[in-house]
């Protein structure tokens, strides 16, 4: 056991307003960010604002940015650091901060429910859902899903473009169309809804450039470009660029 | 550290009046740029090699080994090449080197990779440079419009694709013969020919667009027991996509320029049998 | 000066974890317009955190499961402490709730036919865990979030607006229950992010807080278990049940430091962990109680068979109930045979390959890997005892979940006593969630209804004396009360070291005496807890107001821990370590003393809580039929079992 003074730079503020201020704080063996941050609450800053609930990296509560890169404060440790760094910790930068490392995420609540929910199966009782673990296996590796929002910030089409948002739900709901699209269950199509053409019309698909910092900063480690993204863009591609298929819906649909 | 006290004007992006104020496009400390350089090394490299490979319209073949870059040949101006892959398509209008002809394709292929797409979004375009490294760019509407909106088309590509490297399978074969078309021999060229290929199908088959048809289109893979075995293969081929595109093009140059090398006299390929 | 914020709700709920949210499904389904309040976001309530699964008798795993086998198992892990007309709804409405979240979306792991697959867990006769690896509690959360969801669309396609019946107030905390003479006339509120207070009045509250465990340092549990729908009740006049029984669970993370206390799930167990102390024994062997001999393995190699051949092999004794697994744990420590950081030894990494362990546990692998450079395919984990959960709670109907004395007042969930006895059993939380909260939601919407014409008035005189109580910490420093102005992270260190001290796995008179005396001094330090800043999104006046809650909650576990002379379930006195058949049918009761809900005038010695016995209802004779007359005489006092 050792332990040592880091040194840190942590914004506080708000919306009118705010920045960097330096802490020195205690570090010991095995402390991972959050630690630190409830330490510098505890003895010198009492109203640092932080979200945080697990603390064990299950919850996805404790999103901020720690040296510029988008991380989960509680699943951080200290010892990826040098100890002589000074490490800076900030708010997510995509979303309207409200005080210190407390931003407004409501976004991220507002795309949610733009995603029409899974349609369960006319006729299939509850305790009759049979499904093969195959079947279910990709929209499970989704539904790891702790709703960190980090993708979300992450993601230049919003972070980089204020402007985007109104159009774009961002990778973790386009992820969740995903999901429901690959449900084996899910009966979305036969109620007319085409979970494939509205992520491109209604979720804004078109604006990711599958640049894959979404991936990157999961924390629960969800290929959501190369599993879900890429994946629905395909299927949109089915939809509405396949010559063929598009064909065969006009011959269909006129001969009903 | 360039932070800033004030609110900022409303600017867009991470300096958006409501976002806490922080000046700086990023604070990473790490060396973020590290990689889109050497991807724009890499990429640019490789765009003035073939550039002057594509146009110079010479030293492509040294019997049994044809470049990948003129395969198949489509017009007059051809090389011929011993049973090799020329197919007088274009006749004798097309003046220029015949590469251009047949490079559309594998290029497009490329173009619209998933992979690459990122690759020289980041690199070229910095959009985004890296992670949560503000961009420069005012406005963003990705591929929602025309020209990015093309990229929808890699499907097209990667059917031609496949078909590309069905010829150069071909050569390949070809490749098992000596300068004077006796089957049955081999030297350091069909070697390199050799690893070419098997790159070439790897990072061919490995293709996003590949994945969703063999399988990822479907809705119950427990119906599809076939199709859903080779979806988990390309699967764990389609993970190293990113491995393969830039293995599979250095190969491709590699192979191209052993052509080269041989056929402008450099060196003789060294015959094993 | 009451001019704040008030709105009109039929049923407010408050807590949005598995209960909360099931009330909330349940009561706008039922056309009640529902609020639901929750100290953090939308989705990230503690019931995240749940690893190993849903008990429910599905019978997927092994046909022999029944509603029974079930209930015979809830009363065995409760050591017949149990309310057990709540263990008997429980062990017969899991299957519908476990099969409802299919229609709503949930994707559960599958067996080979295609059904949801069920693994072992502690204390159940049958593999009986509904489970997706190791983090069936967010698909659970997610499941019922999406529900809500899918609700506030139907809801906007009629209105227009998405939160027309069913709204959720996220970062918000309730400090009082308003009453309008003896009934629930509303909540009074404040908004975390600005610190607004508001209040939302209706005719019926369900409290789904969760539990108590952030009293205590070493524990599972997130910053919001603080006993706040415990202390509410309590406030409001309702009685606690049975506070004692404080379940330890017996693997949490013992290194590094910072993680102390983060679970270890039962699954690993479940799969084949094994537990084995410093000489490299499986210790549990010797400690299987008499009452689960026949039940338990002899030997290792039956242990290991029981894997493979479950129906002519016994269990390992790992998989004993978490108190049994957990006070044993703490013996080994206690003996000299425990692990370098104090824990003993939980290895998978001999029991399967390293593939299948990544793919079973993948979040344990990664906890590990992650937090404390351990990689679990290849060596043990150190695991020990972590406070877990509450079984006592408040005192409630166990078909309404009605809580008792208050009109209006319903709890469901961790916060809610009875169901559970002395002792949970694993996996039986989730589905203990989804069946009382459904029947919260459902019997407050009805209750709301029948009140539709004549709602209970707030009384300003509540609302004006709630709002000085929560702003109390902002003139402490000013009225300079018989001391210096208190650190509330200070204080809540304190409490937590003194109930992990005093109050903890293992009880004696003399330390629990002790703690409330301690409790008394920080109860009086906490009426100068200070705050800096302003009420803007501030963490530090946020923990003072929770510590009066966690003060309360604390008393209720030490003063019923002092009063209950024997040991069951999660309570262990080491000065009466037996069970005794006569405290069997004995509940105790935690009131406040004052009836009116006030705190201040309250002599500090003598504490703010009041305890009172009560004899428990006998077992109804056809539940008592499911068991063994050989059984029973263990448990229940020779009176009882010729009645």
């Amino acid at each position: 056991m050792s332990s040592y003074e880091a040194r840190f730079k942590v914004w506080r503020g708000d919306g009118q307003g705010g920045g960097l201020k330096d802490f020195t704080v205690e570090v010991n063996d095995g402390e991972v960010v959050l630690d630190i941050v409830h330490r510098i609450q505890a003895t010198q800053a009492p109203d640092l604002a932080v979200r945080w609930n697990c603390k064990a990296g299950k919850c996805g509560s404790c999103s901020a940015e720690i040296n510029g890169r988008p991380r989960l404060l509680c699943m951080t440790r200290m010892s990826v650091f040098d100890r002589t760094e000074t490490i800076t910790i900030t708010p997510l930068r995509a979303f309207p901060v409200v005080r210190d490392l407390v931003t407004n995420v409501g976004f991220n609540y507002q795309k949610a429910r733009e995603v029409p929910a899974f349609v369960p199966p006319a006729g299939v009782g509850p305790g009759e859902y049979r499904m093969m673990q195959e079947d279910v296996d990709r929209s499970q590796e989704f539904r790891k899903c702790i709703e960190c929002f980090l993708c979300q910030d992450t993601c230049h089409v919003v972070r980089d473009h204020e402007e985007n948002k109104p159009a774009f739900a961002g990778p973790r709901f386009l992820m969740r169309v995903a999901e429901l699209d690959m449900h084996p269950l899910d009966a979305a199509a036969e109620t007319g809804l085409d979970r494939k053409r509205t992520a491109q019309d209604e979720h804004g698909l078109g604006y990711c450039n599958i640049t894959k910092c979404c991936t990157e900063v999961c924390p629960e480690g969800i290929k959501i470009t190369d599993n879900a993204l890429i994946p629905l863009k395909e299927r949109a591609v089915d939809r509405k660029y396949d010559p063929l298929v598009w064909l065969g819906s006009k011959i269909r649909r006129r001969t009903p | 550290m360039a932070t800033g006290t004030e609110p900022q004007q409303n600017s867009g992006g991470v300096r958006t009046r409501t976002r806490a104020a922080i000046t700086a496009p990023h604070l990473r400390t790490d060396r973020w740029w590290l990689a889109p350089a050497v991807t724009a090394a890499g990429l640019l490299a490789f765009v003035v090699y073939s550039t002057w490979r594509a146009f110079a319209n010479t030293h492509y073949y040294a019997a049994p080994y044809v470049s990948p870059f003129y395969s198949p040949c489509l017009a007059e101006n051809c090389r011929t090449m011993g049973a090799g892959p020329n197919a007088d398509l274009f006749g004798a209008w097309w003046a220029i080197s015949p590469a251009i002809i047949i490079l559309i394709f594998p290029l497009g292929f490329r173009l619209t990779c998933y992979y690459y797409r990122k690759a020289y979004y980041r690199a070229f375009w910095a959009s985004p440079p890296a992670c949560a490294v503000a961009e420069p760019h005012r406005k963003y509407t990705g591929e929602t419009r025309f020209p990015l909106i093309l990229q929808n088309l890699h499907r097209y590509f990667f059917y031609a694709a496949l078909l590309v490297a069905a010829v150069l399978t071909y050569d390949t074969v070809l490749a098992f013969r000596d300068p004077h078309y006796r089957w049955g021999h081999m030297g350091l060229g069909t070697l390199v020919f050799l690893a070419n290929i098997v790159l070439i199908w790897a990072y061919t088959l490995s293709c996003h667009s590949c994945r969703h048809i063999v399988g990822g289109k479907l809705k119950h893979f427990s119906k599809h027991p076939v199709r859903y075995r080779t979806w988990q293969f390309i699967g764990k081929l389609n993970a190293r996509h990113m491995q393969l595109a830039w293995a599979s093009l250095l190969s491709v140059a590699l192979a191209d320029f052993y052509v080269y090398l041989v056929a402008s006299g450099v060196f003789d390929d060294p015959r094993f049998f | 000066m009451s001019v704040v914020d008030r709105q009109e709700w039929d049923v407010v709920v408050v807590g949005a974890g598995g209960a909360g949210l099931r009330a909330a499904i349940e009561a706008r389904e039922r056309g009640a317009r529902t609020a639901v309040i929750c100290k953090s976001l939308f989705g990230k309530a503690h019931t995240v955190m749940a690893e190993g699964g849903i008990a429910a008798a599905m019978a997927n795993a092994n046909e022999h499961d029944n509603w029974q086998v079930h209930f015979r198992d809830t009363m065995r892990g409760g050591k017949f402490l149990n309310q057990w007309r709540m263990a008997e709804l429980h062990a017969q409405e899991a299957p519908d709730r476990v099969w409802e979240l299919e229609t709503w979306g949930a994707l559960f792991d599958r067996t080979k036919d295609g059904r949801i697959s069920q693994r072992n867990f502690g204390g159940h006769e049958y593999p009986r865990l509904a489970h997706v690896g190791d983090r069936t509690g967010l698909e659970l959360i997610r499941t019922l979030q999406q529900k809500i969801v899918a609700l506030q669309q139907e809801d906007f396609k009629e209105t227009g607006d998405y939160e027309s019946r069913l709204k959720v107030f996220q970062e918000c905390t309730v400090t009082r229950v308003l009453k309008d003479g003896p009934q629930v006339s509303g909540v009074f509120a404040y908004e975390r992010e600005s610190g607004r207070f508001f209040v939302l009045e209706a005719p019926a509250v369900v409290v789904a807080t969760g539990g108590i465990g952030k009293s205590f340092k070493v524990t599972s549990n997130s910053w919001e278990y603080t006993g706040d729908g415990h202390a509410l009740a309590l406030l409001a006049g309702a009685p606690l049940l049975n506070m004692e029984f404080v379940q330890f669970h017996p693997t949490g993370m013992v290194w590094p430091p910072s993680v102390k206390g983060i679970l270890v799930t039962e699954s690993v167990r479940g799969d084949g962990g094994v537990l084995r102390n410093s000489d490299g024994k499986r210790f549990m062997f010797d400690y299987i109680p008499d009452v689960f001999k026949e039940k338990y393995a002899e030997s290792e190699d039956e242990g290991d068979r029981w894997y493979e051949d479950p129906d002519n092999n016994r269990r390992p004794p790992e998989l004993l109930p978490r108190d049994e697994v957990a006070r044993a744990i703490n013996a080994e420590v206690k003996a000299g045979r425990g692990s370098p950081h104090g824990g003993v030894f939980l290895d998978v990494s001999t029991r399967m390959p390293a593939e299948v362990i990544r793919r079973r546990l993948p979040s344990m692998y990664h906890q590990f890997k992650e937090l404390a450079d351990v990689d679990i395919t290849a060596e043990a984990m150190e695991v020990g005892p972590t406070c877990h959960y509450v079984m006592g709670g408040i005192a409630v109907d166990s078909d309404t979940a009605a809580a008792r004395g208050v009109p209006g007042l319903y709890a469901a969930g961790e916060v809610a006593g009875g169901m559970h006895g002395s002792n949970r059993l694993g996996g039986n939380s989730l589905s203990d969630l989804l069946v009382f909260g459904r029947r919260a939601g459902w019997h407050a919407a009805e209750y709301a209804q029948g009140l539709a014409h004549r709602r209970p008035p707030v009384d300003d005189a509540q609302v004006d004396t709630a709002a000085a109580e929560a702003l109390r910490p902002f003139s402490a420093e000013a009225e300079g009360e018989a001391g210096p102005p208190e650190n509330a992270y200070t204080l809540h260190q304190e409490l937590q070291q003194t109930m992990n001290d005093l109050v903890g796995i293992i009880r004696r008179e003399g330390e629990m005496e002790q703690a409330l005396h301690r409790l008394a001094e920080l109860r009086e330090r906490a009426r100068r807890a200070g705050v800096e800043g302003h009420r803007q999104f501030n963490p530090g006046w946020h923990l003072a107001l929770d510590l009066r809650n966690m003060l309360l909650v604390s008393e209720c576990v030490a003063r019923a821990a002092l009063e209950r002379t024997e040991s069951r379930g999660g309570h262990t006195r080491e000065d009466h370590p037996t069970m005794d058949r006569a405290w069997r049918n004995v509940n105790l009761l935690c009131t406040l003393a004052d009836p009116t809900g006030g705190l201040a005038a309250t002599d500090p010695a003598r504490g703010q809580i009041r305890l009172a016995r009560e004899t428990t209802d006998p077992i109804r004779p056809d539940l008592l039929a499911l068991f063994e007359k050989e059984e029973l005489v263990k448990y229940l006092a020779e009176e009882e079992l010729y009645e």
